[in-house]
């Protein structure tokens, strides 16, 4: 362990006295955001040579993994295993019925761990709870579920929990959607895994319904997942697309749109992306190894203990923001007029830069990722509450969307295809799109057969609202602004996101 | 640059505006053809700037305030289409209740401005103006909807006799009929519409049992006539088809000055009790 300055000392004390004396922060965001300030002293990692430099220059973005990482990113459990075997050290048996069912859920779920703490992924809560709700009186089978639903919604208290239902029509999944378009929630995050040509029409209309009603669910490619990560995937957090039984490591990301700022010119920019892209690599590697080789998390927690995850499942996340950004300066310093999503110069340029990512990534080689081929995985991150004049992932920025939202999904088509790990865009629509939910899936369908991966679609008058991957209640954002305490610590990050990102402003179709 | 011409050859339609996508144009998403030219003169209308065809009198001309329109050698209104901000000064301007801005176009053009379209929508809408004044082209721009796996359908004021053309009603998957006033009384119809209204309601019963009636549509004002009488007679000719109701507030939204001084808006309740009348036939109403 590296000695670190008095001064940094000095300056995490006054912080950790800030978070104590809060009177903003709840007592759980305050544990989370003391464990995080007492690990920012902890220096273990093997930083590369031109690391803290780009660090520094906001090029690379480690997302406030603490510097000592006591656990994996994300953490996506086998909730198979737990239903046919059940949880030694948690001492659950199979469940029998649906209250059992639920019950192993709700204890299983508090004990899954993540960057935020809480769990990103809590099953396939559909092919999960099918066989119990095939046995039940289906109006018992629905408020048991709404319950549960609700049970995570007020004490898992951070959106980036993700359940997954479909393609598959099934009672669950239609008693899901039911509870959550009758009571919108911000938690859990859901996702539909839809395939047009084998999801009935009528259950993907009730998730359209849903969709339009409370922000959720969002529609996730399963044939694209399914060709790339195989059966065994799941969309965990904002829309990663991991491995069941594993997960993610880690997640940097490269801020495309800062890297091209130190830019001369086009040609000037690939060396720096290339160098950009390896620093960001080794980085990886090292946290990894740390995680792997001496944080003793594999050895010492039950989900490895037991097989609900096993280090062969596990990847890690390359991430990027700020395509359009990127692409937009390296027109300018080239001279020439056309913008991202509005030329074809412009969006070609942006493909090629995706295809130079996406061989430095493949060249790469981890050890312990032998579940990817030994590589990373491509990850179109959604930004973070404090980024200003750096888009999501490969979006066009709020303000400049294209007057057709066809055409802005074509722009995705072009683009998604480079991210097996999740990417994403999210649309507005005008109210009165609840009248003709079909709207919607035909948008979905024709983004899909274009090369979409993953829309997230809501309606201008819904309280709940998808920030950029996670979703927050418009009247908790009010509640924060006025300073009081809000439940959901996303709450926060929504609002950063509003004021920084412009959230709110995104084109109403 | 194109000059609009007032004849139109058999399979060329004047087109007033193109949306490739619609969310208002029935089920799903939808692109929407408006052509120009109506046989009704509806008190409310809400696009009385498709009534009629140009005249080419010029008035639109000086009040572009982009330069964007002008008189071509023979006589016509020429609409530059890149310089058109669609401020619609000249619809504002037009004595005549029309728009320079229409184009004769053949249903293969109109099907190239949908193309990019295609897969993100499930069908094509024809409305207007009234569609029917033009049944070539609507019948070779369904013929080119079908190839192409699109649905068609046509958005009409009824005055169309569908059963006397199997060739369109081939390709129809299924209309929108409006039903603006009180059939059975042509004086009221008249007065309404400029139209008799004669037969409305059997053209209803037909596309109904014919399975072509997605649905009916009746745009509701107290006093202009009553709402209560219209939606019964209809409902009863259609009970058991499976179409429905759409019963749509008047808002004075595009609506000439004269009419928005005259015409009032309605209540819930009344919509509701509409609506009410609707379920007691088993009809699915949608109130918009």
């Amino acid at each position: 362990m590296r000695t670190i300055t008095m001064e940094r000392v000095e300056e995490t004390r006054q912080a950790i006295l800030d978070t104590v004396c809060s009177g903003v922060l709840t007592h759980e965001q305050k544990v989370t955001g003391l464990e995080k300030l007492s690990e920012s002293l902890i220096e273990v990692l093997d930083l590369p040579p031109e690391y803290l430099k780009l660090k520094e220059a906001g090029v690379i973005c480690d997302l406030g993994e603490s510097n000592a990482p006591p656990r994996p990113r994300y953490i996506v459990p086998d909730y198979d295993r737990l239903f046919k075997r059940g949880c030694e050290f948690l001492e659950l048996t199979p469940p029998a019925d649906l209250d059992e069912a639920l019950n192993v859920l709700s204890i299983f779920i508090r004990h899954v761990p993540s960057v935020t703490n809480f769990p990103v992924f809590i099953g396939f809560l559909d092919r999960l709870l099918e066989p119990f709700v095939q046995r039940e009186d289906p109006l018992y089978a629905k408020k048991k579920i709404g319950l549960f639903l609700r049970y995570v919604d007020r004490t898992i208290t951070d959106s980036f929990c993700h359940a997954d239902i479909g393609p598959e029509d099934t009672r669950a999944g239609r008693l899901i959607l039911e509870c959550e378009k009758e009571e919108p929630k911000s938690v859990p995050n859901i996702s539909f895994l839809y395939d047009p040509q084998t999801t009935p029409e009528d259950y993907a209309l009730k998730a359209a319904e849903t969709a339009l009603t409370s922000a959720k669910p969002s529609f996730a490619n399963h044939k694209m997942f399914l060709s790339e990560l195989g059966e065994g995937y799941a969309v965990v957090s904002c829309y990663n697309g991991l491995l069941v039984g594993g997960g993610s490591y880690t997640l940097s990301r490269l801020r495309l749109g800062h890297l091209a700022a130190g830019a001369k010119n086009l040609a000037g920019f690939w060396p720096l992306l290339e160098q950009a892209a390896e620093t960001m690599m080794a980085y990886m590697d090292s946290r990894i190894a740390f995680m792997v080789e001496q944080s003793g998390f594999f050895e010492s927690n039950f989900l490895a203990k037991e097989g609900f995850i096993s280090k062969d499942r596990f990847t890690a996340m390359f991430g990027l923001v700020g395509l359009a950004e990127c692409v937009n300066t390296l027109m300018e310093r080239e001279g020439k007029s056309g913008r991202f999503g509005h030329s074809k110069d412009a969006d070609d340029l942006g493909v090629a830069i995706m295809k130079k990512l996406d061989a430095l990534v493949k060249a790469h080689h981890n050890p312990y990722c032998s579940a990817t081929g030994g590589n990373f995985l491509l990850h179109g991150q959604v930004g973070i509450d404090s980024d200003t004049g750096e888009s999501p992932a490969t979006r066009i920025p709020i303000g400049e969307e294209p007057e057709e939202l066809s055409d802005h999904l074509v722009h995705c088509g072009l683009f998604h295809g480079y991210f097996p790990a999740g990417t994403g865009d999210v649309f507005t629509l005008e109210a009165t799109a609840l009248r003709n939910p079909a709207y919607l899936l035909d948008m979905v369908k024709g983004g899909f057969a274009k090369g979409g991966r993953y829309f997230s679609i809501y309606s201008s008058d819904s309280d709940v609202i998808r920030v950029t991957g996670y979703l927050v209640k418009r009247s908790e954002m009010d509640k924060l602004a006025a300073g009081k305490s809000v439940l959901q610590d996303t709450t926060a990050l929504g609002l950063g996101s509003a004021r920084n990102g412009h959230i709110l402003e995104r084109k109403r179709r | 640059m194109e000059e609009r011409s007032v004849d139109s050859t058999p399979a060329r339609a004047p087109v007033n505006r193109i949306l490739r996508s619609s969310i208002v144009d029935g089920p799903g998403n939808r692109a929407a053809v408006f052509l120009q030219g109506c046989n009704f003169d509806c008190v409310y209308c809400h696009n009385p700037e498709t009534i009629t065809l140009c005249s080419s009198c010029g008035t639109c001309v000086p009040a572009c305030p982009a330069g964007a329109l002008s008189v071509g050698e023979s006589g016509g209104i020429l609409w530059n289409r890149d310089a058109c901000t669609l401020c619609d000064s000249c619809l504002k301007t037009c004595p005549h209740n029309s728009s320079p801005r229409v184009r004769l176009l053949s249903p293969k053009e109109v099907m190239a401005e949908i193309e990019p379209s295609i897969p993100f929508i499930r069908g094509i809408t024809v409305s207007g103006g009234e569609c029917t004044l033009y049944p070539d082209f609507l019948r070779e721009l369904g013929e080119l909807a079908r190839e192409r796996s699109l649905s068609f359908f046509l958005d009409s004021n009824g005055s169309y006799d569908f059963a006397a053309d199997r060739g369109l009603m081939e390709i129809t998957d299924s209309v929108m009929l409006d039903v603006k006033a009180d059939p059975e009384n042509g004086a009221e119809y008249r007065r309404v519409t400029g139209n008799d209204g004669k037969g409305i309601l059997d053209k209803a019963e037909y596309l109904a049992k014919t399975e072509k009636l997605y649905e009916l549509r009746t745009v509701v004002s107290p006093g202009l006539f009553d709402p209560v009488a219209v939606v019964e007679k209809a409902c009863r000719r259609i009970v058991g088809t499976g179409s429905r109701y759409k019963l749509i507030r008047y808002r004075p939204v595009g609506v000439r000055q004269e009419a928005a001084a005259a015409l009032a808006e309605p209540d819930d309740l009344l919509m509701e009790k509409l609506a009410g009348i609707c379920a007691g036939h088993g009809i699915e109403a949608v109130i918009v």
